[in-house]
Order: C-alpha cells, then sequence, then structure tokens
C-alpha cells in the first residue's frame, strides 16, 4: 500500500485523535501552569444615611468584578508556576504529617487519600479478578456443553452493565434497610451500617469490581483452554503429574500471554477507578484520582470549576499512567524489533 | 468432546466445580434480579425485612396493584406470541419488503415497528384487556403476587425520563455510526500495511487508550465553555458554543473510543486473507473501491462486534457527558444522579431504582441478542494481538 493511500485511509481517525486526545493534554499541560480569575477592582464607596443633623457618611472599600465592554466579567489569566501542584499536593502539610510520623493526618489531604485508595484497590483486585476467572473458566470447561452457553450468558450480564448503575444496584443491597444488611444483621446479631466507614465502603468496591471484570478475564481464559494441547495434558498425566501439577505446569504457562493482558488491561481500568465512587456516594469516605479531578471540574456552590487545580491533578495521574505503560511498550517494542529483523 | 479416561475427574471434584458454577450463577445475577423485583413493588415491600414480602408484595397487593393467575398466563402467552413472531415472521417480512441491497436498513425500521407494537401491546392494550376480564373468571382473577407500574410512570412520564431516553438514542447512535465509519478506513490500512508509521501509530493509539477520560475532559471543559469567542475568528457569528451539544459530545466520545476500534477492528480486517483485496487490484478496483465493494462485505461480524463496544461506551458513560452535557439535555445515566440528590424518601429510592432498571433493559436484550458477537469480540483483541 502507498504512503498516500495509506494516509489517506488513516487520516480522518488520526484527525479525531491529534485533536480531541492530544491537543487536550496539551492544553492541560498549560492549564496546570496557569490560572485564571475574574479580575476584581476595590472601590472607595461612600453610602449616606440622613442622619438627626447631618448625614452620616461611611466609606468603605469594595471589591467588585471589572466589566468588560459587552458586560460580562473580566477574566485574566497569569503564570502561576507550581502554585496549582502545590494547591493539590499540600507539600507543607504532607512534609509535617510525615515529620511527626502521623501517616492518618497525611492521608486526610485529599490527593494522597485518592492515591491511597486507587493504589490498593488496583494492587489488590487483581489477583481476585484473575483467580476467580481462572476458576470460572475451568468450572465452565469441566461443565456438560448444555449449560455452557447460559452460564456465559448470565456471566455477561455483570460485565456489561453500566458501571454506575452496577455499583448502585450492590449498594442497595446493602444500603442500612437493604436485604443483606438485613439479613447480616440477623445472622450477627448487631447492627450493621456498611456506608458509615471507610474500610466497609472499600470491600464493597472491591466486591463490585471483582463482579464486573471477573467475567472478562472468564470470557478470554475460556477461550484460551480450548486451544490446550491434548496431548500435552495426556503425557503429562502418564508421566504423573497430578491434576494440580498439571494446572500448574501446563494449563497455566499455555494461558500466560492471555493472564498478562488480561492483567494490562485491568491494571489501566482499575487505576482509572472512578463510577464506584458515584454509585457507592463514597465521596466523604473514599476517593479515587479521576474523582479528585472529576471534582475540582464540578462547579461549585458559586458557580466556579477549579480548572487549574484539576489540571495540575491530571497531570499528576497521568505520571502514574506513564509508569504502568513503560514495561508494557518496552516489551511491544521488543517484541516489533524481533519480529521486522 | 470426549476426555481421555485418564484425565477423567472424580466426583468431588465435579461436585465442587458445579457449585461454584451455580454459587456464581447466582452472585452475578443476583443484585440485578433483586432490583428489577424491587422496582416493581410499593416502597414498603421494597424495603421490607422478609425477603418474601419483598418479592410477593403483600402491601402492593392491599394498594390493588397485583398480577392474577390469568394476568400471568395472558402475559406469558403474549410474550411467546412475540418470541416467535420475531423469529419468524419479522425476518421474513423484513426479507420481503427490503428495499433491493439495504437489508440493514429493513432491519433497523422493522425492529423498531416490531418493539414498539410490542410495548403498545403489553403496556397498554393488554393491562387494558385484564382489568377488564378480572372481574369476570373467579378466583383466577384476584391479585396473587403485588405488582405496579407506578414507579415506572412516575420516572418515565412525570419525571419526564423520556428525554434523557431520546438524548442517550442520540448520542449512542451517532457515537456508534461515526466511529465505526472513521474506524473501519484505517483499521483497514493499518491491517494491510506493514510499516513501521503504522506500528507506531497503533503505540500511540495503546498509549491514548490507558488516559484516564478525566484528563481529557480537563482539556476540553475550558476551550468549549469559551468556544463562542475561540472561534469566532474562524467562523463569524455563528461559531457555537460547544458547551452542552449533545453533537460535540458525540465527537469527543467518537475520538476517546477511536484508539479502541481500531486496534479491534484491525484484528478482524487481519483475519480476512489479503489475497481477497489483492485479486479485487488485479481486476482494476481501486483500494478503496476493493475496500467498499469486496472487504466490508464479509466484514460485518466485525463491524457488528465493534459497534457494540462503542455503543456501550457511550450508553455506559457517566464521566463525559455529566460533565460536558448540561441538565437540559443530559443523557440517562448521569440524569439517574439527580435522584441521589434528593434519594431522601423511600418513594424517591424505588424511583430510583426504576430508573435504573430502565436504563438496564436495552443491556440486557442486547446481551440476548449478541451474545456470541460480544464474546468474539472479547477474544480477538486478546487471543490473536
Amino acid at each position: 500500500m502507498k504512503f498516500k493511500t495509506f494516509a489517506a485511509f488513516v487520516a480522518p481517525s488520526l484527525i479525531l485523535m491529534l485533536v480531541f486526545i492530544a491537543a487536550p493534554l496539551v492544553s492541560v499541560l498549560w492549564q496546570s501552569f496557569h490560572l485564571t480569575q475574574t479580575v476584581y477592582e476595590t472601590v472607595e464607596v461612600e453610602t449616606c444615611t440622613p442622619g438627626f443633623v447631618t448625614q452620616t457618611c461611611v466609606l468603605e472599600t469594595r471589591s467588585r468584578p471589572v466589566l468588560d465592554e459587552a458586560g460580562q466579567p473580566m477574566t485574566e489569566t497569569r503564570f502561576v508556576g507550581l502554585e496549582a501542584y502545590r494547591n493539590v499536593l499540600e507539600p507543607a502539610r504532607a512534609g509535617a504529617a510525615l515529620r511527626a510520623g502521623r501517616l492518618g493526618e497525611l492521608l486526610n489531604i485529599d490527593f494522597y487519600k485518592a492515591l491511597r485508595f486507587t493504589l490498593t484497590f488496583t494492587i489488590l483486585t487483581l489477583p481476585l479478578v484473575l483467580g476467580v476467572g481462572l476458576a470460572l473458566a475451568l468450572a465452565v470447561n469441566n461443565a456438560i456443553s448444555l449449560i455452557r452457553g447460559p452460564v456465559i450468558f448470565l456471566s455477561l450480564l455483570p460485565f456489561i452493565i453500566t458501571p454506575v448503575i452496577g455499583a448502585l444496584s450492590i449498594r442497595w443491597l446493602f444500603v442500612g434497610d437493604g436485604i443483606l444488611t438485613r439479613l447480616l444483621e440477623w445472622w450477627l446479631a448487631r447492627d450493621i451500617a456498611m456506608f458509615a466507614q471507610g474500610w466497609t465502603i472499600e470491600l464493597l468496591m472491591l466486591f463490585y469490581r471483582v463482579w464486573h471484570v471477573a467475567p472478562f478475564a472468564f470470557v478470554i481464559f475460556y477461550a484460551g483452554l480450548q486451544t490446550v494441547n491434548m496431548d500435552t495434558l495426556e503425557s503429562a498425566t502418564i508421566d504423573g503429574a497430578s491434576r494440580f501439577e498439571r494446572l500448574r505446569y501446563v494449563i497455566v504457562p499455555h494461558l500466560m500471554p492471555l493472564i498478562i493482558f488480561v492483567s494490562l488491561i485491568h491494571l489501566m481500568d482499575s487505576y482509572r477507578v472512578f463510577e464506584e465512587i458515584v454509585g457507592f456516594r463514597s465521596q466523604a469516605h473514599v476517593i479515587s484520582l479521576q474523582w479528585l479531578t472529576y471534582d475540582f471540574l464540578t462547579p461549585d456552590d458559586a458557580g466556579n470549576r477549579a480548572v487549574s487545580r484539576a489540571s495540575a491533578s491530571s497531570m499528576l495521574t497521568m505520571i502514574g499512567i506513564v509508569i504502568l505503560l513503560i514495561p508494557l511498550l518496552r516489551r511491544t517494542w521488543r517484541d516489533h524489533r524481533r519480529s521486522s529483523r | 468432546m470426549s476426555a481421555p479416561s485418564s484425565l477423567r475427574q472424580p466426583l468431588a471434584l465435579r461436585l465442587t466445580s458445579a457449585g461454584f458454577l451455580v454459587f456464581w450463577c447466582i452472585v452475578a445475577t443476583f443484585p440485578l434480579f433483586w432490583i428489577t423485583v424491587m422496582s416493581f413493588k410499593s416502597p414498603v415491600d421494597a424495603f421490607a425485612a422478609n425477603p418474601l414480602h419483598v418479592i410477593l408484595g403483600p402491601e402492593t397487593r392491599a394498594g390493588g396493584d397485583g398480577l392474577s393467575i390469568m394476568d400471568v398466563v395472558a402475559g406469558v402467552a403474549v410474550l411467546i406470541l412475540a418470541v416467535r413472531l420475531a423469529t419468524g415472521a419479522l425476518p421474513r417480512a423484513v426479507a420481503r419488503y427490503s428495499p433491493q441491497g439495504r437489508l440493514w436498513l429493513g432491519w433497523i425500521v422493522g425492529a423498531l415497528l416490531f418493539a414498539l407494537a410490542t410495548l403498545v401491546v403489553v403496556l397498554w392494550i393488554l393491562p387494558l384487556l385484564l382489568t377488564l376480564l378480572d372481574p369476570w373468571v373467579g378466583f383466577l382473577g384476584e391479585p396473587l403476587v403485588g405488582l405496579t407500574w407506578e414507579h415506572y410512570r412516575a420516572v418515565w412520564w412525570e419525571n419526564a425520563f423520556y428525554r434523557n431516553f431520546l438524548n442517550s438514542l442520540l448520542v449512542t447512535a451517532g457515537v456508534v455510526s461515526i466511529s465505526l465509519t472513521v474506524g473501519t478506513l484505517a483499521g483497514f490500512a493499518l491491517a494491510r500495511s506493514g510499516s513501521n508509521l503504522a506500528f507506531w501509530l497503533l503505540i500511540i493509539a495503546l498509549v491514548f487508550r490507558a488516559l484516564p477520560h478525566s484528563v481529557l475532559v480537563t482539556g476540553y471543559l475550558p476551550p468549549f465553555i469559551n468556544s463562542a469567542e475561540l472561534l469566532r475568528p474562524i467562523l463569524g457569528e455563528f461559531a457555537p458554543t460547544l458547551y452542552g451539544q449533545p453533537w460535540a459530545v458525540i465527537v469527543v466520545l467518537v475520538s476517546i473510543n477511536q484508539p479502541f476500534t481500531i486496534w479491534m477492528l484491525r484484528s478482524f480486517f487481519q483475519s480476512i486473507p489479503t489475497e481477497l483485496d489483492e485479486a479485487a487490484r488485479v481486476d482494476g478496483c481501486t483500494h478503496f473501491e476493493a475496500f467498499r465493494r469486496v472487504i466490508m462485505p464479509v466484514m460485518w461480524p466485525g463491524v457488528i462486534t465493534t459497534g457494540l463496544f462503542s455503543f456501550l461506551l457511550a450508553y455506559n458513560d457517566y464521566l463525559v457527558t455529566s460533565l460536558l452535557l448540561d441538565a437540559q439535555n443530559q443523557t440517562m445515566v448521569p440524569a439517574i444522579a439527580s435522584y441521589f440528590n434528593r434519594e431522601t424518601t423511600t418513594t424517591d429510592q424505588v424511583e430510583a431504582v426504576a430508573a435504573a432498571v430502565s436504563i438496564t433493559a436495552p443491556l440486557f436484550v442486547l446481551v440476548m441478542v449478541f451474545q456470541r458477537q460480544i464474546v468474539s469480540g472479547l477474544t480477538a483483541g486478546a487471543v490473536k494481538g
């Protein structure tokens, strides 16, 4: 295929990606060093009220937004350097907390709170998703073929459901008078409030994420199991390998590329954890990095969006993604060089 | 497939694995099943302590809403009839009345008409008939299980949820059609070109796929709000404010989805033998003609699968739509957030549940119809790439 034809075919897609993915990244970087504010001016206003003999006059200074010709409040954008980053990271408070050795205080600062949750969430869900997915794939592979279709159908439901709705549906089971809370209360004979403290919410979020993603791992592993070489399995049996050893030394190595693939996708996706916070309404206890940015972007009561802080927290989130991607990119690059040589 | 005797499993293992499957199926479906049941009950029943009360709904029944044996029988009969029509008469009618060579158009119109007719019969004609008939058939007409459509009526009619539904429809239709058009072109070129440039494009797309959407939205928001001023030098008087425009959101979602789309379509194009388009080229087609007349007709499975995943992205999105659209033209998923804010009484809660079930229902149908394509789409990326 000639370069010109190639370019013509790729152009629409490439232009979309450049304008709506690459350009916003540059603009985020720029915004994170700049602050846009309404310009205020201080004016002296003399207010007079009729008094007994003379008027009582009060001189006070007020600040009011400067209006341009069209009557709109004027805004100015200025370079503020790292101020937005300082606002997000709060190095003074964080340093004080660290020096005093009080980790709890550090985790009271929004950014570190979000970072802590995002990382633990990512790391804890990964083995659970892989384990449940693999177990399901093996179990379905064992089952008679008649029930495989229905099981796959039922398994796809949690995967395909809108994330916010999925989180909500689990939340409704566990709210104060939800059916599973009632069940737990009856079983443990004590009052339970699942949404009153952080760790129970995090448990529910972990459960939700595994429930939501395990089907994906399951379908992929199940497809991989169909291509396991039966002869290898049989010869392993003849050599005296037990059932577990066959799983450990034949099946898992065969599935290894798929396990890596699922892990990578899962790491990328769970690093972006967001919908759980919305669905479980956990912002008072648990927040994630992406939610932090979202919160900065949501207008506050006065209708202002903290764009500059949002940009700073976006850039900090990106650093994590880059660290996550480097091993993957290096591996792909090596594979590509090997295959093209 | 019969396993060799040496690989047969002991009974205990089989029972464990069967038990695990049953347990998983219950876990997978229980939350969805339960909110569906809840959405049809009066608030007292929906949050009752006794699970049987939630399922049978005594309070709802006492309120005069319920299903009698005859209602159930009639409902099941209508459903069976609908399924038989959908699998029998509908395809025949579509095949006969579709314009020549535009079968897909016939299917879209046919499916829409059929869905509309089914809804009218199930929601309007059937209840009307049954309320007339129930008093005449004695105990068969006595309500047995409490069930009420009240919350759905409140959500869809009084709270005008249909507007959000129409917005969702507009956004998803736009995203699916545009991202497939743009994506197939790029995917085809990337699959057929082995150059370094193609490789780098794919890698960049991979990096873009990993970006959190909030980062991108941070980039869009200020320019979108001020776009009327920014674009005035280029477009003059007609410069639009992009914030709050559904079509702007469509373009944004298409772009965000583009990396994933081209990766998936590329892997489907790679499974089509190169000989096919080479033959077309020998016969005198240009690249584009070969793509349109020879490759696309055999690409339908891949296009449908990728379309499904584009649909899911657009339909399920919360972050982008809630930040870039304003309250007047919100799509369904962010609109449900307005229920959280006033979820104070139990009636509000059950209405929120009904809204959530309404959002899930189309997805349920989607899995039923397209299960095979979804599975093939999931495995296409993994097994080949």
